[in-house]
């Protein structure tokens, strides 16, 4: 568990999307070897999905040879629906860059077999070789995707219905008309994240303070599945520590010089230092 | 075009949009003629645009509609009896120069026997690289003048004094003809606090809710005092078309002409009777009356375009497809600079004009 802790939400959004820039780039990405990102939706990655923009704008990435699963989608919500998450994927980040459409998987929530549907999402990412960086964020009660607390740790890409709490949490996206928001969700498994070969998670906000020391500080726990991320990167904002005790967070700060290493276009991972015999 | 152009998608990028009231930073997508939803595609079809279009920052526009026009370039709708279609066709072409994408060429009031000559040879067109797409409107006295040959008609103007005036109204109205109320002596005499006239029509209380009331105004700096088109944009904004009301000196170079019975002389942009002071009609282009407009209104960009686009197609009933950028819409659009200099005209999402070297091919 790596925790890259910015001073504000403005650079955890600059820190993430440069390691993404970072991660595809070292990839070198052809029509052989496909980059394979799993993305998310909501007010957190917005910032990282502009930064991206404006890296694609200045030539810095491409992602011509990127494919994309999304973590989750609305049941029965009308696609060009303005909280639908292909609406928000396409307005958001999509029609900015130079992504195939045929290489974008969105779960469909109007998939008149929605079992089929994801199913046929698992085998999508199995074809293309599983998710080699699934950047995602949680809510202040832990859950990533539709994974509400609870969620099995084993858990694959299935309809869920929403807890009550979530639909109240959704209601003021739906004009504060709780009977307006889809009580259901095809949602990517705990599993499925978990199979990436890495995740980045991203937290911001006070709020998320409490959700962050349960990730770090408490034991593996399935109430909390991030804890049980292996290969994960979670990237905060000063205001999500919260809740974090100061041994943990200055031993994280010391750290910050070998985390900037891995988002420099010429930096290595892993950090090695001569040491002279005298 | 043939079957494969047809499909091609072209992407319009880096520039703004007018569309909802709104200008947007968006791109806009058209195919086959059409401007077309590119979230769907990218969906649905999931394919990408086979022509993309840098407009280099450009304000796009729908293209402007011009409800009252007599005619243009040596051209005079009413007087060239015996070549309309031609004289049509020439104007339709050089009126892309300013930007306006669809018309309707004006006949002014004329004895019948004209009526009988022009409106057969007039038909409703789809623009193209030809020119313009046009309607056509023309005033006159009686329906019985004209009975028979009102197929081709989109707009009639006419006196409401006159007797009869009610039954040729509701007959209009029944043949789906706008009715525009003018040649009318309460707009000839000035606005009077006990007889407001035809002006005072524009903040009635007798027009239905939902019904707007549709005005024409002529925005060229000559005819109408600054003072009176801000009065006009203060009182019923949402109402106010801009025409040119152009005459056939439109466009001419300096110089004298022989217009039909009279002898005109160009001098700076204005038309006057040969080698007198007298202004002889209207030589306004749409592109200068919408700069005009929106400078001495101080109204923003927004609505001195749709001045010239959304209203004369709400007028008409053609808002659907002209007049706006919504998809479904017809690919009739002007890309404009930030001072609403005309930049490049296309119809159907072809380019038909360029006023500078722009990536249009």
């Amino acid at each position: 568990m790596r925790l890259v802790i910015c001073d504000t939400a403005d650079y955890v959004a600059e820190w993430s999307a440069k390691y993404v820039l970072k991660r595809i780039n070292d990839f070198q990405p052809n029509p052989d070897k496909y980059f394979v990102l799993g993305l998310p939706t909501g007010g957190t990655p917005l910032g990282m999905y502009k930064k991206l923009i404006e890296y694609y704008k200045a030539r810095k990435i491409s992602f011509k040879y990127v494919k994309t699963f999304n973590m989750d989608e609305y049941v029965d919500l009308p696609r060009d629906h303005p909280e639908s998450y292909h609406y928000y994927m396409y307005n958001n980040f999509f029609k900015h860059i130079d992504i195939d459409p045929e290489n974008v998987h969105i779960l469909d929530g109007n998939a008149p077999d929605l079992v089929k549907e994801c199913d046929d999402f698992e085998n999508k990412i199995s074809e293309a070789g599983g998710i080699e960086l699934f950047i995602g964020g949680i809510g202040p009660d832990g859950h990533i995707a539709f994974n509400e607390p609870g969620s099995s740790l084993a858990s694959r890409t299935r309809v869920k219905t929403l807890a009550q709490d979530t639909l109240e949490a959704n209601a003021r996206f739906f004009g504060n008309d709780i009977s307006k928001v889809p009580n259901q969700a095809l949602t990517v498994g705990v599993g499925t994240v978990m199979d990436a070969k890495e995740v980045m998670i991203l937290i911001t906000g006070s709020h998320k303070a409490f959700a962050l020391y349960k990730a770090i500080e408490e034991g593996i726990n399935h109430m909390w599945t991030v804890s049980a991320f292996p290969r994960t990167i979670i990237i905060c904002d000063e205001d999500a520590t919260l809740e974090l005790r100061v041994k943990t967070v200055k031993y994280f700060k010391a750290l910050s010089a070998t985390h900037q290493k891995l988002i420099q276009e010429d930096g290595d991972a892993i950090l090695r230092r001569s040491i002279q015999n005298n | 075009m043939s079957r494969e152009d047809q499909q091609i998608l072209k992407q319009f990028y880096n520039c703004c949009i007018l569309r909802d009231g709104k200008i947007l930073n968006e791109d806009l997508w058209v195919r086959d003629g059409k401007i077309v939803d590119p979230e769907k595609i990218f969906y649905d079809e999931k394919i990408k645009p086979h022509v993309r279009i840098d407009c280099n920052g450009a304000l796009i526009s729908p293209g402007y509609i011009d409800l009252q026009i007599n005619g243009g370039f040596g051209v005079d709708f009413t007087h060239n009896i015996n070549n309309v279609q031609e004289g049509i066709n020439k104007v339709a072409k050089r009126l892309l120069e300013f930007g306006v994408t669809s018309f309707c060429p004006t006949l002014v009031t004329s004895p019948s026997e004209t009526y009988h000559k022009i409106l057969p040879n007039i038909k409703k067109t789809k623009g193209g690289k030809h020119g313009a797409a046009f309607d056509i409107m023309y005033g006159f006295k009686s329906l019985t003048d004209m009975y028979g040959s009102l197929e081709n008609v989109c707009l009639v103007t006419l006196a409401p004094e006159l007797p009869n005036a009610q039954s040729v109204i509701t007959e209009l109205c029944k043949r789906n003809i706008i009715v525009s109320l003018g040649h009318s002596v309460a707009n000839l005499k000035e606005f009077h606090h006990r007889d407001p006239g035809l002006v005072g029509l524009l903040t009635s209380d007798q027009v239905y809710p939902g019904k707007t009331i549709h005005y024409g105004i002529i925005a060229d700096g000559i005819h109408t005092h600054p003072a009176a088109l801000r009065i006009a944009h203060r009182t019923h904004p949402k109402g106010l078309v801009l025409v040119t009301d152009a005459l056939s000196a439109l466009g001419l170079q300096e110089g004298v002409y022989q217009l039909g019975q009279l002898k005109i002389e160009m001098r700076s942009g204005h038309a006057y009777i040969a080698g007198t002071n007298t202004l002889c009609g209207s030589t306004a282009e749409m592109s200068k009356c919408v700069r005009h407009f929106k400078e001495v209104t101080g109204c923003s960009i927004v609505e001195a375009l749709e001045a010239a686009t959304l209203h004369p197609a709400t007028t008409l009933g053609i808002e659907k497809t002209k007049g706006v950028l919504n998809y479904g819409a017809d690919a009739d659009i002007v890309m404009l600079n930030k001072d609403l200099e005309l930049l490049s005209t296309w119809i159907s999402g072809e380019c038909v004009h360029c006023n500078y070297k722009c990536n249009c091919q």
